[in-house]
């Protein structure tokens, strides 16, 4: 379980993240919510080591995560961040690979293969594996990242917004994978989301931010209403129940 | 470019740079151990042969570990002051220290090389606007301050002359005992292909390499001492031999991708192979007299890297 108490990061004397705690619900999906500038993916960012907090500290089980080793962790827990200028030239089956780096060190054991293999079956990868990852599309590639984070078999996965530049279709597909990681294999997933339909269609539980702060936390149907939202974006949300999902009809409120 | 092609050629080219010079050798001639030819051979055409193979790896090697860092394919110790601050430092310990042994200004030239190189990568970290053709840019013009400075130090102590010497690369002054220290690039090269996973990991970015448990910072400086240490050498025996490193990891990576550990023994093998046409050719186009070969490689390669920059604009486009 992770656990985040009073977590702070300030540039300059801006506090980007202000006295942020909240649990993650180990085998569900996460959605952290809010508008830009909340400091969604900042928290994110700290959760993960990549960014050193002010104050407060990020537990997993009861230990600090500051203290563990940096091969440890990234055994435990994996994040894909949105790279903006991906030009290294790898095929899929190579960046799948380095998903194993943190037991391996890139020479690959027996054991190393199988699960690159299982992983690429997965998501569907197996025939492409040899392509180059500047010639994939937009989906394609976020499938090969999200591969090798399986390849990772990590506990935790962390995504930061990880539907953007994506059309509708590869959208839909890469939410259906998340949601089958945590049904299927028991992973932990929490993701930065813009849309807040996705967050509401496929998440167990929210996790709403604003100016720095944590404004609203919990399972997602106690989110997902009219008062909740108006208070998190101070826009007057109808919620629409259409079948199983709740939608959200912000466009013309 | 299998390795298979690369190798027989490799072998090929080398012994014809044996038996290409003024005076003719011939493979019977060895046969004497006493004799003449024998003699120009062991002296002369052997470490030459040798200059150039760890010359032409080592510099393509330096270019491709630069180029995986700095995440850009047109970084190179040419095109990121690493050349022009090795030059630099190379003036200040003939400088400083009037008989300095090759050791001592290696030494020197390593420290500034080393500073140079990381002061361009401080450089690149603060630039926000990454375009592929202008950081390189930036190390050109970033080189040439550093250039000047030396020009303006060396005129002023009057060794103009001698700096002229390392501004040219040059193998026909390399003999025996004057090329030794280029076998320290050697356990470089070993270094690097053992570290090649993870420059390829580092070369994906701080965010993803940290993701992988890897210590990123760490790495970056490992890969940067290599290639001071590198160019170092070379500039010191050889003098400077522009380009190398900068089109020949471009080629294998249109070919091989940059899988490091997949791509470092093509590359080695490829740099040795163009260093190798470029001397041969120098020494026949103008015989009985030689085209020095920063002269050659600059002509060729620049050829070669304009070729790649308009297909890199072709392909962003």
């Amino acid at each position: 379980m992770i656990q985040v108490l009073s977590l702070s990061k300030f540039y300059g004397k801006k506090a980007v993240v202000e006295d942020v705690s909240v649990t993650i619900q180990p085998r569900k999906i996460t959605s952290f919510i809010g508008p830009n500038g909340a400091g969604k993916s900042t928290l994110l960012s700290m959760v993960s080591r990549l960014l050193d907090a002010d104050t407060g500290e990020v537990l997993m089980d009861k230990t600090d995560v500051r203290k563990m080793k940096s091969n440890d962790f990234a055994k435990r827990v994996s994040i894909l961040k949105q790279s903006n200028y991906m030009n290294v030239r790898l095929t899929i089956r190579e960046l799948v690979s380095f998903g194993r780096f943190p037991y391996s060190k890139g020479r690959l054991t027996e054991e190393d293969e199988r699960i690159v293999n299982q992983s690429l079956e997965y998501m569907h990868l197996t025939d492409m594996q040899d392509r180059y990852l500047d010639e994939l599309s937009g989906g394609q590639r976020q499938r090969a990242f999200i591969a090798m984070v399986i390849a990772q078999d990590t506990e935790y996965i962390l995504l930061d917004e990880p539907l953007n530049n994506l059309d509708m279709k590869h959208s839909v597909q890469i939410m259906k994978i998340l949601r089958r990681l945590v049904d299927e294999l028991g992973k932990t997933v929490v993701i930065v989301l813009h849309d807040i339909n996705f967050a509401s269609v496929y998440s167990d539980w929210i996790v709403a931010m604003k100016d720095g702060r944590v404004v609203k936390d919990g399972p997602t149907e106690e989110i997902i209403q009219s008062d909740a939202l108006k208070e998190i974006y101070d826009m007057d949300i109808p919620i629409q129940e259409m079948g199983s999902c709740r939608i959200c009809v912000y466009f013309n409120s | 470019m299998k390795k298979r092609y690369l190798l027989p050629a490799l072998i090929i080219l080398s012994v014809i740079s044996l038996f290409v010079g003024v005076s003719s050798i011939s493979p019977m001639d060895l046969l004497d151990v006493q004799s003449d030819e024998t003699q120009i051979f062991l002296i002369s055409r052997l470490p030459r042969l040798v200059a150039i193979l760890l010359a032409g790896a080592g510099m393509s090697i330096a270019g491709l570990i630069m180029q995986q860092l700095s995440r850009n394919k047109f970084v190179s110790p040419t095109t990121a002051g690493t050349l022009d601050a090795t030059r630099l430092g190379i003036l200040v310990s003939m400088l400083l220290f009037a008989n300095a042994s090759m050791l001592e200004k290696m030494a020197v030239a390593f420290l500034f090389a080393l500073a140079g190189t990381f002061l361009f990568m401080q450089i690149l970290d603060r630039i926000k606007f990454k375009d592929a053709i202008f950081i390189p840019l930036v190390g050109l013009m970033f080189g040439n301050i550093l250039t000047s400075l030396t020009t303006f130090f060396a005129y002023r102590a009057d060794v103009i002359q001698n700096m002229a010497a390392w501004l040219q690369g040059d193998f026909s002054t390399i003999m025996k005992g004057r090329y030794e220290l280029l076998y320290i690039s050697v356990p470089i090269l070993i270094i690097a292909y053992l570290y090649a996973n993870r420059f390829t990991v580092a070369g994906m970015g701080e965010d993803f390499s940290k993701n992988l448990g890897l210590a990123y910072r760490k790495i970056v400086n490992i890969g940067l001492i290599l290639v001071a240490l590198i160019t170092a050498t070379v500039v010191l025996t050889v003098g400077i031999i522009p380009f190398l490193g900068l089109i020949i990891p471009n080629i294998i990576s249109i070919f091989k991708g940059d899988h490091l550990q997949k791509t470092l023994p093509h590359t080695a093998f490829l740099g040795a192979i163009f260093l190798l046409v470029c001397d041969i050719l120098g020494r026949l186009i103008i015989y009985p007299y030689e085209i020095s070969i920063s002269l050659m490689v600059g002509v060729i390669g620049s050829g070669i890297f304009l070729y790649l920059l308009f297909r890199g604009r072709a392909a962003n486009a």
